[in-house]
Parts: structure tokens; sequence; C-alpha cells
């Protein structure tokens, strides 16, 4: 059934990577009810599980008495997701980018590459510990839209 | 009934070794260093390796796969080997061109492909 109004919901898990399965599967079952294409379902999918990993594992250490807080909505045209952990935090900007020299041999650092490509805008809070992600509903393909503005 | 599924399955071809992931998805840490662990223990096997990895049950992954791919490939340039990837699905190598890791990898479209390249280098 399609949701009118965005649905807020608010969860906080635990410090272990295999926990976000449960929440992939309530925020993406949300997004095909809502009408989501498979492309927006895949990569807000992938976002989920590489926020929640450097959540996790950069963010928490991987201590098992600090939690990550999710907090969604899931709308008709738009998807927004928070995902706040209990680390210290980090600097977005001073991330080396894996694309280019040696990080592009280097097993790790390609998570929040990954994330800005697939969501359509990515915020960090001031201290570095929260991201705030949205992504739209795929639009129809440029040629129908033209169509259907037509006079 | 939970299925206990094999995480890879290996096929010793003339000419190459093709070890192909046998789950639609690969994202879990363990996951990822059990297979890391089984393909590794392939490599070692065979002196300079020829393998191949089909993806073509995959249909979602993490970026932490691409981290056990260049562990995988850096052992394998290491012992003289050769690495060729195949069978990737669009969505997926999508991830590879955004990473820029089509720069790094060969990626053949199937495994037909990949074993003629390895035959007409030899």
């Amino acid at each position: 059934m399609v949701s009118k109004a965005p649905i807020n919901s608010s969860i906080v898990v635990e410090s272990r990577p295999s926990a976000i399965e449960k929440v992939c599967k309530q925020i993406l079952s949300k997004l095909k009810a809502n009408g989501f294409d498979k492309d927006d379902i895949f990569a807000v999918h992938l976002a989920l599980e590489e926020a929640f990993l450097n959540a996790v594992k950069h963010g928490n250490k991987m201590d098992p008495t600090k939690e990550v807080k999710i907090d969604y909505s899931v709308g008709l045209d738009k998807v927004e997701i928070s995902m706040t952990d209990e680390g210290e935090g980090f600097e977005p900007e001073a991330v080396a980018d894996p694309r280019y020299g040696e990080g592009l041999y280097k097993p790790g650092g390609r998570g929040l590459l990954l994330i800005n490509s697939y969501m359509d805008m990515v915020k960090f809070n001031e201290r570095g510990n929260g991201l705030y992600m949205v992504r739209y509903k795929e639009k129809p393909p440029l040629t129908k839209r033209a169509d259907q503005t037509k006079v | 009934m939970a299925e206990i599924k094999p995480r890879i399955s290996v096929e010793y071809a003339e000419k190459a070794t093709i070890v192909s992931f046998t789950d639609e998805k690969i994202l879990e840490e363990r996951d990822i260093k059990a297979l890391q662990d089984s393909i590794m223990s392939v490599v070692e096997q065979t002196k300079r390796i020829k393998l191949i990895l089909d993806f073509g049950n995959v249909q979602f992954l993490s970026s932490a796969v691409l981290g056990l791919l260049i562990r995988l490939s850096k052992r394998i340039y290491e012992h003289d080997g050769q690495l060729k990837l195949c069978n990737i699905n669009p969505k997926i190598f999508e991830i590879f061109k955004i990473t820029r890791l089509t720069k790094t990898f060969d990626i053949y479209k199937d495994v037909e492909s990949a074993v003629e390249d390895l035959s007409q280098a030899n």
C-alpha cells in the first residue's frame, strides 16, 4: 500500500555489522511500497550498508557498548536517512579520494565515495559523527518527460 | 530449514582456474573473510595461477568486496599470476566504474572471453 504521508521512524541498533540487515529490510520494503524503482532500491541499500559499516568500524570502533541511531522518512518522492554513531567524528573533506594515486590500490576507503555517488544529497553534522542523506525517486527518462511537457 | 550454501565453486579448465561466487549478495564481513580465505587457498595451491572470477550470480556487493579483490590481486601478481573478472551485472559494474577499479582490473563479458584472452596471451 502506498503511504501518502512520509513514514518517520527511528531505530537504534548495536555496533555489529550484520545489525543493518533488519534496518535495510524495513526501509527497502517501504521504498518498494512507495513505488521507488530497482535503481533507487539498489542505491539506498548500498548507501545504508556503507554508512553503517563506517559508523560501526570507524565511528564506534566496533565497541559493543556503543550504538548507532538511524532515523528515516520515506515519502512518495524522496527518502531521507540520518545515521549517528557515538564516535568522535571525522572530517569528510580530509578523506583521500580512493580513485587516484595510491588510493586506487588500497583495500579500503571507498564507502564514502559510494554514498556520495548513489545519494542525491549527503551532509555531515559539525562533529562528523552524524550523516544525513537523501535520494529522490528516479525520474522517468528525459525523452518521456519531454513528451509529457509538449503543448 | 536453513540452506548451507558454499560460497564459491571452483572449476579447473585447461588454461585457467575459474572461481564462481555462488551467493547473490556478498555483504557481511565474516562472509567476505571466509571468501577471502577460500580463494586465497585456491591461489596458494597453483603456481602462477590464471584465475578467472565469475560474478554471474552476484546481484549486490559492498565496498568491502572491492577490498577483498584488491588484496587478492596483489597476492596473485606477487606470485606472477593473472586475475580476470567476468560476468559482472550492469549495476555492479557501475560500482567498479565509480571507484575507477575498471582501470585496475581486467574485466570481461563472460568466462569464455576471459579464457580466450588467457589462451592468446600464451
